[in-house]
Protein backbone atom coordinates (compact mmCIF):
# COMPACT_ATOMS: atom_id res chain seq x y z
CA UNK A 1 0.00 0.00 0.00
CA UNK A 2 1.54 3.32 -0.93
CA UNK A 3 1.42 5.66 1.82
CA UNK A 4 1.78 9.31 1.01
CA UNK A 5 2.83 11.70 4.31
CA UNK A 6 0.51 15.05 4.24
CA UNK A 7 2.34 18.19 3.82
CA UNK A 8 -0.55 20.32 3.75
CA UNK A 9 -2.31 19.67 7.01
CA UNK A 10 -1.43 21.06 10.34
CA UNK A 11 -0.14 17.71 11.98
CA UNK A 12 1.19 17.48 15.57
CA UNK A 13 4.54 15.66 16.54
CA UNK A 14 3.87 12.87 18.61
CA UNK A 15 3.82 14.22 22.01
CA UNK A 16 4.79 12.44 25.41
CA UNK A 17 2.00 11.70 28.22
CA UNK A 18 3.06 12.17 31.41
CA UNK A 19 0.61 11.03 34.23
CA UNK A 20 1.08 11.93 37.77
CA UNK A 21 -0.64 10.87 40.87
CA UNK A 22 -3.97 10.82 39.06
CA UNK A 23 -6.78 10.13 40.97
CA UNK A 24 -10.90 9.38 39.85
CA UNK A 25 -13.24 9.35 42.44
CA UNK A 26 -16.97 9.14 41.04
CA UNK A 27 -19.69 10.68 43.24
CA UNK A 28 -22.42 8.79 45.27
CA UNK A 29 -25.45 8.54 43.52
CA UNK A 30 -27.58 9.53 46.68
CA UNK A 31 -26.74 11.93 49.43
CA UNK A 32 -26.01 9.66 52.33
CA UNK A 33 -23.27 7.12 50.32
CA UNK A 34 -19.85 7.86 49.94
CA UNK A 35 -18.25 8.32 46.59
CA UNK A 36 -16.47 5.54 44.37
CA UNK A 37 -12.85 5.91 44.72
CA UNK A 38 -11.94 4.27 41.06
CA UNK A 39 -8.04 5.08 40.80
CA UNK A 40 -5.66 6.15 43.25
CA UNK A 41 -2.01 7.38 42.77
CA UNK A 42 -1.72 6.33 39.01
CA UNK A 43 1.55 7.65 37.84
CA UNK A 44 2.67 6.67 34.23
CA UNK A 45 5.29 8.28 32.05
CA UNK A 46 4.97 7.72 28.12
CA UNK A 47 7.24 8.89 25.83
CA UNK A 48 7.01 10.74 22.13
CA UNK A 49 5.95 8.24 19.89
CA UNK A 50 6.22 4.78 22.07
CA UNK A 51 2.97 2.76 22.20
CA UNK A 52 1.28 1.53 25.67
CA UNK A 53 -1.56 -0.47 26.48
CA UNK A 54 -3.15 -0.80 29.33
CA UNK A 55 -5.04 -3.71 30.63
CA UNK A 56 -6.73 -4.44 33.58
CA UNK A 57 -9.91 -6.22 34.77
CA UNK A 58 -13.60 -4.84 33.40
CA UNK A 59 -14.23 -1.67 35.80
CA UNK A 60 -10.93 -1.36 36.81
CA UNK A 61 -10.91 2.50 35.43
CA UNK A 62 -8.33 2.03 32.58
CA UNK A 63 -11.01 3.42 30.23
CA UNK A 64 -11.24 6.51 32.55
CA UNK A 65 -7.62 6.83 32.47
CA UNK A 66 -7.85 6.87 28.66
CA UNK A 67 -10.69 9.77 28.90
CA UNK A 68 -8.54 11.99 31.13
CA UNK A 69 -6.03 12.28 28.65
CA UNK A 70 -8.64 13.65 26.28
CA UNK A 71 -10.55 15.76 28.56
CA UNK A 72 -13.59 13.81 28.34
CA UNK A 73 -13.08 13.52 32.07
CA UNK A 74 -11.42 15.13 34.60
CA UNK A 75 -9.15 14.04 37.13
CA UNK A 76 -10.33 14.61 40.76
CA UNK A 77 -6.34 14.15 42.16
CA UNK A 78 -3.38 14.27 40.36
CA UNK A 79 -2.53 15.93 36.50
CA UNK A 80 -2.44 15.46 33.20
CA UNK A 81 0.64 16.58 31.35
CA UNK A 82 0.99 16.70 27.10
CA UNK A 83 4.07 17.28 25.84
CA UNK A 84 4.31 19.41 29.37
CA UNK A 85 1.26 21.53 29.06
CA UNK A 86 -1.58 20.35 31.18
CA UNK A 87 -5.11 19.08 29.42
CA UNK A 88 -7.81 20.86 29.98
CA UNK A 89 -11.46 20.34 28.14
CA UNK A 90 -10.87 18.38 25.03
CA UNK A 91 -7.58 18.38 23.99
CA UNK A 92 -7.17 19.20 20.15
CA UNK A 93 -3.90 17.41 20.43
CA UNK A 94 -5.66 14.16 20.72
CA UNK A 95 -7.49 11.88 18.78
CA UNK A 96 -9.57 9.09 20.12
CA UNK A 97 -11.46 5.83 18.62
CA UNK A 98 -13.75 4.11 21.16
CA UNK A 99 -14.79 0.48 20.78
CA UNK A 100 -18.26 1.03 18.63
CA UNK A 101 -16.84 3.33 15.73
CA UNK A 102 -19.58 6.52 16.49
CA UNK A 103 -20.03 7.04 12.99
CA UNK A 104 -22.64 9.75 12.43
CA UNK A 105 -25.46 7.56 10.13
CA UNK A 106 -26.15 10.07 8.28
CA UNK A 107 -22.88 10.99 7.10
CA UNK A 108 -21.14 9.01 4.32
CA UNK A 109 -17.61 7.53 5.64
CA UNK A 110 -15.63 9.94 3.82
CA UNK A 111 -17.65 13.14 5.53
CA UNK A 112 -17.55 11.31 9.04
CA UNK A 113 -13.53 11.07 8.21
CA UNK A 114 -13.35 14.69 7.76
CA UNK A 115 -14.75 15.73 10.88
CA UNK A 116 -12.05 14.58 12.17
CA UNK A 117 -9.91 17.29 10.45
CA UNK A 118 -8.17 19.77 12.66
CA UNK A 119 -10.60 22.78 12.88
CA UNK A 120 -9.17 25.62 9.97
CA UNK A 121 -8.11 23.26 7.59
CA UNK A 122 -8.66 24.44 3.80
CA UNK A 123 -11.30 22.67 1.96
CA UNK A 124 -8.97 21.29 -0.83
CA UNK A 125 -6.28 19.37 1.45
CA UNK A 126 -8.88 18.88 3.84
CA UNK A 127 -10.78 16.54 1.33
CA UNK A 128 -7.41 15.33 0.08
CA UNK A 129 -6.30 14.04 3.45
CA UNK A 130 -9.57 12.14 3.70
CA UNK A 131 -9.24 9.96 1.22
CA UNK A 132 -5.45 9.62 1.80
CA UNK A 133 -6.36 8.22 5.08
CA UNK A 134 -9.68 6.05 3.52
CA UNK A 135 -7.33 4.46 1.08
CA UNK A 136 -4.94 3.88 4.43
CA UNK A 137 -7.21 1.93 6.08
CA UNK A 138 -8.35 -0.24 2.70
CA UNK A 139 -11.58 2.09 2.30
CA UNK A 140 -10.87 3.86 -0.78
CA UNK A 141 -13.75 2.80 -2.52
CA UNK A 142 -16.17 3.20 0.09
CA UNK A 143 -15.87 6.90 0.46
CA UNK A 144 -19.71 7.42 -0.19
CA UNK A 145 -21.12 4.76 1.49
CA UNK A 146 -23.07 5.22 5.10
CA UNK A 147 -21.94 3.70 8.26
CA UNK A 148 -25.24 1.02 8.15
CA UNK A 149 -23.86 0.02 4.61
CA UNK A 150 -20.78 -1.70 5.73
CA UNK A 151 -19.43 -3.82 8.27
CA UNK A 152 -18.58 -3.60 11.25
CA UNK A 153 -14.81 -3.94 10.52
CA UNK A 154 -14.96 -1.21 7.68
CA UNK A 155 -16.90 1.36 10.14
CA UNK A 156 -13.95 0.54 12.76
CA UNK A 157 -11.42 1.32 10.14
CA UNK A 158 -13.39 4.44 9.33
CA UNK A 159 -13.35 5.32 13.32
CA UNK A 160 -9.73 4.71 12.83
CA UNK A 161 -9.36 6.93 10.07
CA UNK A 162 -11.13 9.81 11.81
CA UNK A 163 -9.20 10.03 14.93
CA UNK A 164 -6.00 9.93 12.46
CA UNK A 165 -7.52 13.09 10.53
CA UNK A 166 -6.72 15.23 13.81
CA UNK A 167 -3.48 14.60 13.17
CA UNK A 168 -3.22 13.65 16.18
CA UNK A 169 0.29 13.68 18.79
CA UNK A 170 -1.67 11.16 21.21
CA UNK A 171 -3.60 8.54 19.49
CA UNK A 172 -6.14 7.29 22.57
CA UNK A 173 -7.94 3.70 21.70
CA UNK A 174 -10.22 2.55 23.97
CA UNK A 175 -10.71 -1.57 23.02
CA UNK A 176 -11.04 -0.27 19.59
CA UNK A 177 -11.02 -3.98 18.15
CA UNK A 178 -12.67 -5.70 21.03
CA UNK A 179 -16.12 -6.28 18.82
CA UNK A 180 -14.86 -7.40 15.97
CA UNK A 181 -14.54 -11.54 14.86
CA UNK A 182 -10.98 -12.88 15.62
CA UNK A 183 -9.76 -12.59 12.01
CA UNK A 184 -11.05 -9.07 11.24
CA UNK A 185 -9.36 -8.22 14.77
CA UNK A 186 -5.81 -9.46 13.65
CA UNK A 187 -5.89 -7.44 10.69
CA UNK A 188 -6.87 -4.37 12.43
CA UNK A 189 -3.68 -4.76 14.56
CA UNK A 190 -1.37 -5.50 11.38
CA UNK A 191 -2.75 -2.04 10.12
CA UNK A 192 -2.53 0.32 13.42
CA UNK A 193 1.51 -0.95 13.14
CA UNK A 194 0.89 -0.26 9.20
CA UNK A 195 -0.19 3.34 10.48
CA UNK A 196 1.92 4.08 13.42
CA UNK A 197 4.91 3.50 10.87
CA UNK A 198 3.32 5.76 8.41
CA UNK A 199 2.25 8.46 10.92
CA UNK A 200 4.37 8.13 14.20
CA UNK A 201 2.20 9.47 16.87
CA UNK A 202 2.13 8.33 20.92
CA UNK A 203 -0.64 5.46 21.09
CA UNK A 204 -2.29 4.90 24.32
CA UNK A 205 -4.25 1.14 24.05
CA UNK A 206 -7.01 -0.14 26.18
CA UNK A 207 -7.69 -3.50 25.64
CA UNK A 208 -9.05 -6.77 27.13
CA UNK A 209 -6.61 -8.67 25.46
CA UNK A 210 -3.28 -9.56 26.55
CA UNK A 211 -2.14 -10.96 23.73
CA UNK A 212 -3.09 -7.57 21.67
CA UNK A 213 -1.09 -6.15 23.94
CA UNK A 214 1.83 -7.92 23.92
CA UNK A 215 1.75 -8.03 20.03
CA UNK A 216 1.72 -3.77 19.54
CA UNK A 217 2.81 -2.48 22.27
CA UNK A 218 6.60 -1.11 23.86
CA UNK A 219 4.94 -1.54 27.13
CA UNK A 220 2.38 -2.89 28.93
CA UNK A 221 0.64 -1.18 31.82
CA UNK A 222 -1.45 -3.80 34.59
CA UNK A 223 -4.04 -1.51 36.24
CA UNK A 224 -5.16 -3.27 39.17
CA UNK A 225 -6.20 -3.47 42.89
CA UNK A 226 -2.88 -4.65 44.84
CA UNK A 227 -3.40 -8.50 45.92
CA UNK A 228 -4.84 -8.84 49.30
CA UNK A 229 -6.98 -5.09 49.12
CA UNK A 230 -10.56 -4.48 49.63
CA UNK A 231 -12.60 -5.52 46.68
CA UNK A 232 -13.78 -1.88 46.53
CA UNK A 233 -10.35 -0.14 46.70
CA UNK A 234 -8.93 2.08 43.68
CA UNK A 235 -6.57 0.70 40.79
CA UNK A 236 -3.18 1.88 40.36
CA UNK A 237 -0.65 1.07 38.24
CA UNK A 238 0.52 -2.88 39.53
CA UNK A 239 2.75 -3.34 36.79
CA UNK A 240 4.76 -2.34 34.08
CA UNK A 241 6.58 -5.03 31.17
CA UNK A 242 8.56 -4.12 29.01
CA UNK A 243 7.83 -5.87 25.88
CA UNK A 244 11.05 -8.09 24.18
CA UNK A 245 11.80 -7.33 20.62
CA UNK A 246 10.47 -5.17 17.79
CA UNK A 247 7.69 -5.16 15.66
CA UNK A 248 6.34 -6.95 13.82
CA UNK A 249 6.72 -9.60 16.46
CA UNK A 250 5.98 -13.35 16.16
CA UNK A 251 2.70 -14.15 17.62
CA UNK A 252 3.92 -17.34 18.93
CA UNK A 253 6.87 -16.36 20.59
CA UNK A 254 7.70 -18.29 23.33
CA UNK A 255 8.76 -15.53 25.31
CA UNK A 256 5.76 -13.43 24.59
CA UNK A 257 4.12 -16.35 26.17
CA UNK A 258 5.93 -16.59 29.33
CA UNK A 259 5.27 -12.90 29.48
CA UNK A 260 1.61 -14.15 28.82
CA UNK A 261 1.18 -15.77 31.67
CA UNK A 262 2.61 -13.96 33.98
CA UNK A 263 -0.09 -10.68 32.86
CA UNK A 264 -2.63 -13.23 32.97
CA UNK A 265 -1.92 -14.21 36.39
CA UNK A 266 -1.65 -11.05 37.55
CA UNK A 267 -5.42 -10.42 36.01
CA UNK A 268 -6.27 -13.07 38.32
CA UNK A 269 -6.61 -15.73 35.56
CA UNK A 270 -4.24 -19.03 36.27
CA UNK A 271 -2.99 -20.12 32.75
CA UNK A 272 -1.34 -23.37 33.60
CA UNK A 273 1.56 -22.12 32.06
CA UNK A 274 4.48 -24.37 32.24
CA UNK A 275 8.14 -22.80 31.68
CA UNK A 276 10.09 -25.11 29.73
CA UNK A 277 13.48 -25.75 30.48
CA UNK B 1 -19.13 -11.48 -3.37
CA UNK B 2 -19.66 -9.75 -6.55
CA UNK B 3 -23.02 -8.98 -6.12
CA UNK B 4 -24.34 -7.45 -2.51
CA UNK B 5 -25.29 -9.58 -0.47
CA UNK B 6 -29.41 -9.14 0.14
CA UNK B 7 -30.15 -9.34 3.42
CA UNK B 8 -27.19 -7.37 4.94
CA UNK B 9 -26.75 -9.06 7.88
CA UNK B 10 -24.23 -7.86 10.50
CA UNK B 11 -22.19 -11.15 10.49
CA UNK B 12 -21.44 -10.97 7.22
CA UNK B 13 -17.72 -11.56 6.68
CA UNK B 14 -15.20 -8.34 6.20
CA UNK B 15 -12.41 -8.97 4.33
CA UNK B 16 -10.66 -6.42 6.40
CA UNK B 17 -7.33 -5.64 4.11
CA UNK B 18 -4.21 -4.98 6.89
CA UNK B 19 -1.48 -5.30 3.76
CA UNK B 20 -4.21 -3.84 1.17
CA UNK B 21 -3.58 -5.04 -2.48
CA UNK B 22 -4.87 -8.88 -2.77
CA UNK B 23 -7.57 -8.03 -0.16
CA UNK B 24 -8.75 -4.85 -1.07
CA UNK B 25 -11.05 -6.04 -4.04
CA UNK B 26 -13.19 -8.11 -1.14
CA UNK B 27 -14.10 -5.11 0.40
CA UNK B 28 -17.65 -4.19 -1.43
CA UNK B 29 -20.26 -2.70 1.15
CA UNK B 30 -22.70 -5.75 1.24
CA UNK B 31 -26.00 -4.27 2.91
CA UNK B 32 -26.89 -1.88 -0.26
CA UNK B 33 -29.97 -3.87 -0.87
CA UNK B 34 -30.60 -4.96 2.61
CA UNK B 35 -31.16 -0.44 3.05
CA UNK B 36 -34.65 -0.62 1.43
CA UNK B 37 -36.37 -2.68 2.96
CA UNK B 38 -39.67 -0.76 2.39
CA UNK B 39 -40.08 -3.29 -0.59
CA UNK B 40 -42.15 -5.78 0.55
CA UNK B 41 -44.80 -5.38 -2.01
CA UNK B 42 -44.22 -6.69 -5.08
CA UNK B 43 -46.12 -4.20 -7.12
CA UNK B 44 -44.47 -0.96 -8.01
CA UNK B 45 -45.96 2.41 -7.44
CA UNK B 46 -49.12 2.18 -9.37
CA UNK B 47 -49.95 -1.45 -8.18
CA UNK B 48 -49.61 0.20 -4.77
CA UNK B 49 -52.14 2.90 -5.70
CA UNK B 50 -54.61 0.57 -7.04
CA UNK B 51 -54.50 -1.07 -3.69
CA UNK B 52 -55.09 1.92 -2.06
CA UNK B 53 -58.17 2.70 -3.75
CA UNK B 54 -59.81 -0.47 -3.37
CA UNK B 55 -61.82 0.17 -0.02
CA UNK B 56 -63.04 3.74 -0.73
CA UNK B 57 -64.64 2.31 -4.33
CA UNK B 58 -66.10 -0.37 -2.48
CA UNK B 59 -67.49 1.98 -0.08
CA UNK B 60 -68.52 4.48 -2.31
CA UNK B 61 -70.46 1.46 -4.74
CA UNK B 62 -72.29 0.28 -1.41
CA UNK B 63 -73.09 4.28 -0.79
CA UNK B 64 -74.32 4.38 -3.81
CA UNK B 65 -76.48 0.92 -3.65
CA UNK B 66 -77.84 1.80 -0.16
CA UNK B 67 -79.09 5.17 -1.41
CA UNK B 68 -79.85 5.49 -4.94
CA UNK B 69 -80.54 2.18 -6.24
CA UNK B 70 -82.34 0.30 -3.02
CA UNK B 71 -83.53 3.37 -1.36
CA UNK B 72 -82.64 1.89 1.92
CA UNK B 73 -81.99 5.48 3.37
CA UNK B 74 -84.19 8.56 2.86
CA UNK B 75 -82.40 11.17 0.86
CA UNK B 76 -82.70 13.83 3.80
CA UNK B 77 -80.72 11.04 6.14
CA UNK B 78 -78.16 10.18 3.80
CA UNK B 79 -77.95 11.60 0.34
CA UNK B 80 -76.56 9.94 -3.04
CA UNK B 81 -72.91 10.20 -4.05
CA UNK B 82 -74.58 12.10 -7.18
CA UNK B 83 -76.54 14.54 -5.37
CA UNK B 84 -73.48 15.19 -2.83
CA UNK B 85 -71.81 16.00 -6.23
CA UNK B 86 -74.14 18.03 -7.45
CA UNK B 87 -74.30 20.16 -4.27
CA UNK B 88 -70.53 20.03 -4.89
CA UNK B 89 -70.82 21.50 -8.08
CA UNK B 90 -73.55 23.96 -6.97
CA UNK B 91 -71.57 25.29 -4.41
CA UNK B 92 -68.25 25.86 -6.43
CA UNK B 93 -70.18 28.14 -8.86
CA UNK B 94 -72.19 29.93 -6.14
CA UNK B 95 -72.60 33.57 -6.40
CA UNK B 96 -75.13 34.17 -3.43
CA UNK B 97 -71.92 34.53 -0.46
CA UNK B 98 -68.94 32.47 -0.40
CA UNK B 99 -68.75 29.40 -2.45
CA UNK B 100 -66.84 26.31 -2.19
CA UNK B 101 -63.22 27.34 -3.39
CA UNK B 102 -63.41 30.60 -0.52
CA UNK B 103 -64.47 27.86 2.12
CA UNK B 104 -61.04 26.03 1.04
CA UNK B 105 -58.68 29.07 0.58
CA UNK B 106 -59.70 30.04 4.14
CA UNK B 107 -59.19 27.36 5.68
CA UNK B 108 -55.98 25.81 4.80
CA UNK B 109 -54.52 29.47 4.72
CA UNK B 110 -56.08 29.27 8.35
CA UNK B 111 -54.29 25.69 8.81
CA UNK B 112 -50.72 26.88 7.02
CA UNK B 113 -50.41 29.96 9.23
CA UNK B 114 -51.19 28.61 12.49
CA UNK B 115 -49.50 25.28 11.72
CA UNK B 116 -46.25 26.94 10.48
CA UNK B 117 -46.33 29.74 13.94
CA UNK B 118 -47.05 26.88 16.09
CA UNK B 119 -44.90 24.72 14.28
CA UNK B 120 -41.51 26.85 14.95
CA UNK B 121 -42.51 27.81 18.67
CA UNK B 122 -42.68 24.51 18.84
CA UNK B 123 -38.82 23.51 17.88
CA UNK B 124 -37.87 26.62 19.50
CA UNK B 125 -39.12 25.83 22.99
CA UNK B 126 -38.75 21.86 22.43
CA UNK B 127 -35.32 22.45 21.54
CA UNK B 128 -34.89 24.67 24.96
CA UNK B 129 -36.01 21.65 27.10
CA UNK B 130 -34.74 19.09 25.24
CA UNK B 131 -30.91 20.24 25.57
CA UNK B 132 -30.46 22.16 28.51
CA UNK B 133 -31.07 20.74 31.91
CA UNK B 134 -32.15 24.04 33.24
CA UNK B 135 -35.03 24.52 30.57
CA UNK B 136 -36.16 21.01 31.15
CA UNK B 137 -36.70 21.73 35.17
CA UNK B 138 -38.16 25.52 34.20
CA UNK B 139 -40.67 24.48 31.53
CA UNK B 140 -41.79 20.79 31.34
CA UNK B 141 -43.77 21.10 34.31
CA UNK B 142 -45.71 24.56 33.12
CA UNK B 143 -46.24 23.04 29.61
CA UNK B 144 -47.65 19.56 30.57
CA UNK B 145 -50.00 21.06 32.67
CA UNK B 146 -51.04 23.85 29.55
CA UNK B 147 -50.94 20.82 27.38
CA UNK B 148 -53.42 18.99 29.58
CA UNK B 149 -56.15 21.59 28.93
CA UNK B 150 -58.71 20.48 26.14
CA UNK B 151 -58.25 22.38 23.10
CA UNK B 152 -62.27 23.96 23.07
CA UNK B 153 -61.29 25.44 26.69
CA UNK B 154 -59.50 27.72 24.65
CA UNK B 155 -62.12 29.38 22.91
CA UNK B 156 -64.12 31.53 24.97
CA UNK B 157 -60.79 33.23 26.20
CA UNK B 158 -59.39 33.85 22.68
CA UNK B 159 -62.73 34.97 21.77
CA UNK B 160 -62.83 36.92 24.72
CA UNK B 161 -59.33 38.15 23.93
CA UNK B 162 -59.31 38.64 20.48
CA UNK B 163 -62.56 38.58 19.14
CA UNK B 164 -64.14 36.46 16.41
CA UNK B 165 -61.79 37.68 13.66
CA UNK B 166 -58.47 35.73 11.85
CA UNK B 167 -56.51 35.94 14.87
CA UNK B 168 -58.29 33.67 17.37
CA UNK B 169 -58.80 31.36 14.83
CA UNK B 170 -54.66 30.99 13.94
CA UNK B 171 -53.81 31.04 17.49
CA UNK B 172 -56.10 28.16 18.50
CA UNK B 173 -54.65 26.07 15.46
CA UNK B 174 -51.11 27.28 16.47
CA UNK B 175 -51.77 25.54 20.12
CA UNK B 176 -52.56 22.29 18.35
CA UNK B 177 -49.84 22.52 16.17
CA UNK B 178 -47.57 23.54 19.09
CA UNK B 179 -47.53 20.85 21.24
CA UNK B 180 -47.11 17.48 18.81
CA UNK B 181 -43.63 19.45 17.59
CA UNK B 182 -42.81 20.41 21.23
CA UNK B 183 -42.99 16.88 22.85
CA UNK B 184 -41.24 14.93 20.02
CA UNK B 185 -38.55 17.67 19.63
CA UNK B 186 -37.84 17.99 23.84
CA UNK B 187 -37.57 14.04 23.62
CA UNK B 188 -35.88 13.42 20.69
CA UNK B 189 -33.48 15.94 21.79
CA UNK B 190 -33.03 14.53 25.09
CA UNK B 191 -32.17 10.96 23.54
CA UNK B 192 -29.51 11.57 21.30
CA UNK B 193 -27.38 8.74 21.24
CA UNK B 194 -24.96 9.86 24.25
CA UNK B 195 -21.95 8.11 22.47
CA UNK B 196 -22.50 10.18 19.49
CA UNK B 197 -22.49 13.22 21.22
CA UNK B 198 -20.02 11.95 23.54
CA UNK B 199 -17.56 11.27 20.21
CA UNK B 200 -18.76 14.67 19.15
CA UNK B 201 -17.28 16.30 21.94
CA UNK B 202 -13.77 14.17 21.72
CA UNK B 203 -13.43 15.80 17.93
CA UNK B 204 -14.00 19.37 19.55
CA UNK B 205 -17.77 19.97 18.77
CA UNK B 206 -19.58 21.93 21.41
CA UNK B 207 -22.60 24.55 21.83
CA UNK B 208 -23.52 25.54 18.71
CA UNK B 209 -21.41 23.04 16.60
CA UNK B 210 -22.73 19.98 18.47
CA UNK B 211 -25.92 20.92 18.32
CA UNK B 212 -25.82 21.48 14.12
CA UNK B 213 -23.78 18.92 13.47
CA UNK B 214 -24.51 16.19 15.81
CA UNK B 215 -27.18 16.36 17.79
CA UNK B 216 -30.06 18.68 15.58
CA UNK B 217 -29.12 15.59 12.40
CA UNK B 218 -30.01 12.78 15.08
CA UNK B 219 -33.40 13.98 16.07
CA UNK B 220 -34.49 15.24 12.72
CA UNK B 221 -36.68 11.86 12.27
CA UNK B 222 -38.40 12.22 15.40
CA UNK B 223 -39.13 15.63 14.20
CA UNK B 224 -40.52 14.89 10.90
CA UNK B 225 -42.61 12.78 12.14
CA UNK B 226 -44.23 15.79 15.30
CA UNK B 227 -44.46 17.50 12.65
CA UNK B 228 -46.68 15.20 10.21
CA UNK B 229 -48.77 14.90 13.50
CA UNK B 230 -48.94 19.02 13.78
CA UNK B 231 -50.53 19.26 10.73
CA UNK B 232 -53.27 16.52 11.38
CA UNK B 233 -53.69 18.31 14.94
CA UNK B 234 -54.08 21.59 12.72
CA UNK B 235 -56.71 20.66 10.77
CA UNK B 236 -58.73 19.56 14.17
CA UNK B 237 -58.46 22.45 15.64
CA UNK B 238 -59.16 24.38 12.19
CA UNK B 239 -62.89 22.50 12.60
CA UNK B 240 -63.01 23.21 16.21
CA UNK B 241 -62.27 27.23 15.76
CA UNK B 242 -64.47 27.55 12.90
CA UNK B 243 -67.58 25.39 14.18
CA UNK B 244 -67.58 28.16 16.80
CA UNK B 245 -67.59 31.59 15.50
CA UNK B 246 -66.74 32.09 11.70
CA UNK B 247 -68.47 33.24 8.39
CA UNK B 248 -66.13 31.22 6.31
CA UNK B 249 -64.51 27.86 5.87
CA UNK B 250 -65.36 24.40 5.65
CA UNK B 251 -66.20 24.22 9.84
CA UNK B 252 -68.79 27.01 8.77
CA UNK B 253 -69.84 24.92 6.23
CA UNK B 254 -70.34 22.39 8.53
CA UNK B 255 -72.51 24.14 11.19
CA UNK B 256 -74.30 26.10 8.27
CA UNK B 257 -75.14 23.42 6.99
CA UNK B 258 -76.74 21.68 9.93
CA UNK B 259 -78.59 24.39 10.63
CA UNK B 260 -80.32 24.46 6.89
CA UNK B 261 -80.25 20.48 6.82
CA UNK B 262 -78.32 20.48 3.89
CA UNK B 263 -76.67 16.96 4.18
CA UNK B 264 -75.41 16.59 1.10
CA UNK B 265 -72.66 19.79 2.25
CA UNK B 266 -71.83 18.64 5.18
CA UNK B 267 -70.87 15.20 3.45
CA UNK B 268 -69.50 17.60 0.72
CA UNK B 269 -67.18 19.46 3.80
CA UNK B 270 -66.03 16.15 5.09
CA UNK B 271 -65.04 14.50 2.02
CA UNK B 272 -62.98 17.89 1.15
CA UNK B 273 -61.47 17.92 4.86
CA UNK B 274 -60.33 14.15 4.22
CA UNK B 275 -58.88 15.04 0.83
CA UNK B 276 -57.54 17.90 1.94
CA UNK B 277 -56.02 16.45 5.21
CA UNK B 278 -54.72 13.35 3.24
CA UNK B 279 -53.28 16.13 0.58
CA UNK B 280 -51.58 18.23 2.59
CA UNK B 281 -50.03 15.11 5.33
CA UNK B 282 -48.93 13.17 1.59
CA UNK B 283 -46.72 16.43 0.67
CA UNK B 284 -45.03 16.20 4.11
CA UNK B 285 -44.87 12.54 3.53
CA UNK B 286 -43.19 12.97 0.04
CA UNK B 287 -40.64 15.83 1.83
CA UNK B 288 -39.72 13.30 4.89
CA UNK B 289 -38.72 10.18 2.87
CA UNK B 290 -36.27 12.60 0.60
CA UNK B 291 -35.09 13.92 3.94
CA UNK B 292 -34.76 10.23 5.64
CA UNK B 293 -33.21 8.62 2.43
CA UNK B 294 -29.95 9.57 4.85
CA UNK B 295 -30.76 7.94 7.95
Amino acid sequence: MAITTPTTVRSHPAHPVSIQGVGRTFPARDRKGAGTQVLADVDLEVGAGEIVALIGASGCGKSTLLRQVCGLDTPTAGRILIDGSPVNGTDERCAVAFQEPRLLPWRTLAQNVSLGLPRGTDRGAGRQRVHELLELVGLGACTHYRPRQVSGGMAQRASLARALARNPGVLLLDEPFGALDALTRLRMQDLLLDVHAAEPATVLLVTHDVDEALYLADRVVLLGRPSGAEPHAPSGVQTVVTVPGSRPRDRGDAELAHLRAGLLDGLGVPTHHQTTT
Amino acid sequence: MSTPARTGAPGAVDAGSATGGDSARNDRPHALAGSRPRRTLPAPRWGRLALALVVPVTLLSAWHLATAVTGVFAPHQLPAPASVWQAAVELATWDRGPNLWTHVQISTQRVLLGFTLGAALGLAVGAVVGLSRLGDALLSGTFGAVRAVPSLGWVPLLVLWMGINEDSKVTLIAIGAFFPVYTTVASALRHVDKHLVEAGRAYGLRGTSLLVRVQLPAATPAVVSGLRLALAQSWLFLVAAELIASSMGLGFLLIDSQSNGRVDRILLALVVLAVLGKLTDALLGMAERRLLRRF
